[in-house]
């Protein structure tokens, strides 16, 4: 019991549960899945569904934040890569060849990767904060993402194209099943290969793990990469499911939802341990709130105050300090104030 | 014959002048080159514009300098301008209240939503980076509750303050949120180099650890900084409104980037404990300029601006980068 109560993903769990029991409180048969034309149905499958691109976003943020960096740029990715793949397709004579949406998609993420290895090149290379490298092209990236498009909403036609992010596929909405494959390929490279404890390492002390004979640099790039080639990912997802990309607003705030929901999943913005299970947990919760707001019929402006809300309270939570001040005076047989990672000199102001 | 020294060959300027200077060098630069290219450009009242449709901004970037300089960041900045235009919009249009009561409590608003950001930053040990994450959603969340349309001012005191014009010798002339804008510089300058709380916010940016050793109060000057930053937010929201004349929840989207990149662009290093508030003015003005030249270029479309701001960000911090390397 003591063990549940401590496991990490205790607190984002019982938030999902919450939230979904707050759910079937309010509407009929919110857990009903049900078969329609040989496609699954219901509100938990639109939950994931919709979710898709965010939890997708929040994979490659996870290993990004593991190496203690962050990466702002996903939301100008997003963007650049629909606009790109609609351009390509919109320009085809026939846009239901698959041959040629194939190629539009291999293009756009081609470039998702190079804008990833150039976030990962100034960070690693040039030696960079995170965050200011990846603000260069979150700011210039939406200027790109206009210019790709003119200014204009690309809409295009294409049966191929919308099979990525509003389609069906073996009565499963496609990108739930894109989701699982880079899931379980993340999960798979990270946790059962060495790559996860290296990316760790990198996070816990950049300099040491350089001189334990880990090849830091270039591991943060191929992290940046693939963050970049998550982001792209998402971004065909979402500029398929409306058949038209939108250089200004697609992907919009999708990198603060997604850092949000790789904090609320327990993952440390301070890099060195990282949760993917927790990541995907904390995308759930995000889109899952989103769709409570709608259901019990609160203002859907007010999503903004509830995640604020959750925001406060999961880092409150995960703050040591905080856990110190607030249960400890409760006398809550708290545990022993130093531990062995928490090295930090602490004077009493 | 000091001052003489300063200039004299002999005794090169200080490098911490530099990347003011190089700034500095590059606005001339930028307004040169458009004085040779457009008709019209190189006269005093382009610069003077550029204060004018940036006065907003440079508040706002003189709050996220301070916050800066401790080696924090304040991403809510947008989001509080925001608030403040709304809240004005609200109270003045729907409430019928005076401005004169208004505007105090908009600021107090500011002020205490970044003594709240600052005390949890500082007592509850979380990065500034989620906290003020936090404080953006919460007041665009606030922005939202109080209305999702724009809400038009037309109160006179605000449409007064909009159109007014202060003239100048030689014709020209800026409007009243410019000289709000200067006061507020001249202020920070002044509290950044001669006060203890401007000596405390660089000590602590240099190194919080050294500071607290050294018996500062860095706790009250944390604090300090994120109120600050929240009070000049919310007196950039005033001047805004003042702009705008109306009050919407997507007002200043972005702007948090914008300031950002000024104080980048200044020359303050982002780790915190160097740089020059006349460099965020310096950086705001690069950032106006490269509007007026793609509004008088005529043919290069508005998000050429953003592709150009990315690229000098770029510049600046490889500048800043390369300086690094040279200190150590």
């Amino acid at each position: 019991m003591n063990r549940l109560a401590r496991h990490r993903l205790l607190w984002p769990v019982l938030i999902l549960v919450l939230l979904l029991a707050t759910n079937v409180a309010f509407t009929d048969g919110f857990l009903s899945v049900q078969m329609k034309d040989g496609h699954l149905y219901g509100s938990l499958i639109d939950i994931i569904r919709f979710g898709a691109p965010l939890i997708l976003v929040a994979i490659g943020m996870t290993l990004v934040i593991a190496t203690g960096g962050i990466d702002l740029s996903v939301g100008s990715m997003v963007a650049i890569s629909g606009a790109l793949a609609c351009l390509r397709i919109s320009e085809l004579d026939d846009q239901n060849a698959v041959g040629g949406v194939l190629a539009a998609i291999g293009l756009a993420l081609a470039l998702s990767l190079v804008l990833g290895v150039w976030n990962g090149f100034l960070v690693a290379g040039i030696g960079i904060q995170p965050i200011i490298a990846t603000l260069i092209l979150m700011v210039a990236g939406r200027g790109l993402a206009q210019l790709v498009t003119d200014g204009q909403i690309i809409t295009v036609n294409s049966v191929p194209y919308k099979l990525v992010g509003g389609g069906y596929w073996l009565t499963v909405p496609f990108c739930i099943l894109i989701v699982l494959v880079v899931l379980a390929l993340t999960a798979f490279l990270t946790r059962r290969l060495a790559l996860g404890l290296l990316i760790e390492s990198v996070g816990g002390n950049a300099e040491a793990s350089r001189l334990a004979g880990i090849r830091s640099r270039g591991l943060i790039i191929v992290v940046y990469a693939f963050c970049g080639l998550c982001a792209g990912i998402a971004g065909l997802m979402i500029s398929s499911n409306v058949s038209s990309a939108d250089g200004n607003n697609a992907g919009l705030w999708i990198e603060l939802d997604a850092i949000l929901a790789v904090v609320i999943g327990g993952t440390s913005l301070a890099g060195g341990r990282f949760s993917l299970g927790g990541t995907v947990l904390g995308a759930l919760i995000i889109q899952t709130l989103t769709t409570t707001i709608y259901s019990i019929g609160v203002p859907p402006e007010t999503t903004l105050l509830f995640k604020a809300l959750v925001v406060t309270l999961v880092c409150l939570l995960q703050s040591p300090t905080f856990r110190e001040k607030v249960f400890h005076r409760r006398g809550r047989g708290a545990p022993p104030a130093s531990t062995g990672a928490d090295t930090k000199v602490r004077v009493t102001v | 014959m000091i001052s003489l020294g300063v200039l004299s060959p002999n005794r090169p300027i200080p490098r911490k002048y530099l990347p003011v200077l190089v700034t500095g060098g590059l606005f001339l630069a930028m307004f040169v080159a458009g004085g040779i290219r457009y008709e019209g450009f190189a006269s005093g009242q382009v610069v003077l514009n550029v204060f004018i449709d940036n006065a907003f901004l440079l508040v706002v970037a003189v709050g996220m300098t301070f916050v800066i300089l401790t080696g924090g960041i304040d991403l809510s900045v947008g989001a509080v301008v925001a608030l403040a235009t709304m809240i004005s919009a609200s109270l003045v249009t729907d409430g019928g209240w005076p401005p004169t009561l208004v505007i105090p409590l908009v600021l107090a608003v500011g002020a205490v939503l970044g003594l709240a950001m600052g005390c949890v930053i500082h007592y509850f040990d979380i990065q500034p980076f989620i906290v003020t994450l936090a404080g953006m959603f919460l007041a665009r969340g606030l922005c939202y509750t109080i209305g999702t349309d724009s809400i038009s001012i037309t109160d006179s005191t605000y449409t007064g303050l909009a159109q007014a014009r202060i003239d100048l010798p030689g014709g020209a002339f800026v409007s009243p949120s410019v000289l709000v804008a200067v006061v507020v510089i001249l202020a920070g300058a002044y509290v950044l180099h001669y006060t203890r709380l401007g000596r405390n916010v660089y000590a602590t940016g240099g190194n919080e650890q050294s500071a607290l050793l050294m018996g500062l109060p860095v706790a009250r000057t944390k604090i300090a900084v994120y109120t600050i930053s929240g009070f000049c937010s919310a007196l950039g929201g005033v001047l805004l409104s003042f702009y705008m004349l109306s009050g919407y929840g997507l007002h200043a989207v972005g702007m948090e980037l914008d300031a950002i990149a000024a104080v980048v662009i200044g020359g303050t290093l982002l780790t915190g404990g160097y740089g020059y508030l006349l460099g965020t003015v310096l950086g705001v003005l690069v950032l106006g300029l490269i509007q007026t030249i793609i509004s008088f270029e005529g043919t290069l479309s508005s998000w050429w601006t953003k592709i150009f701001i990315g690229l000098l960000l770029f510049a600046f911090i490889l500048l800043q980068r390369l300086g690094a390397a040279r200190r150590t």
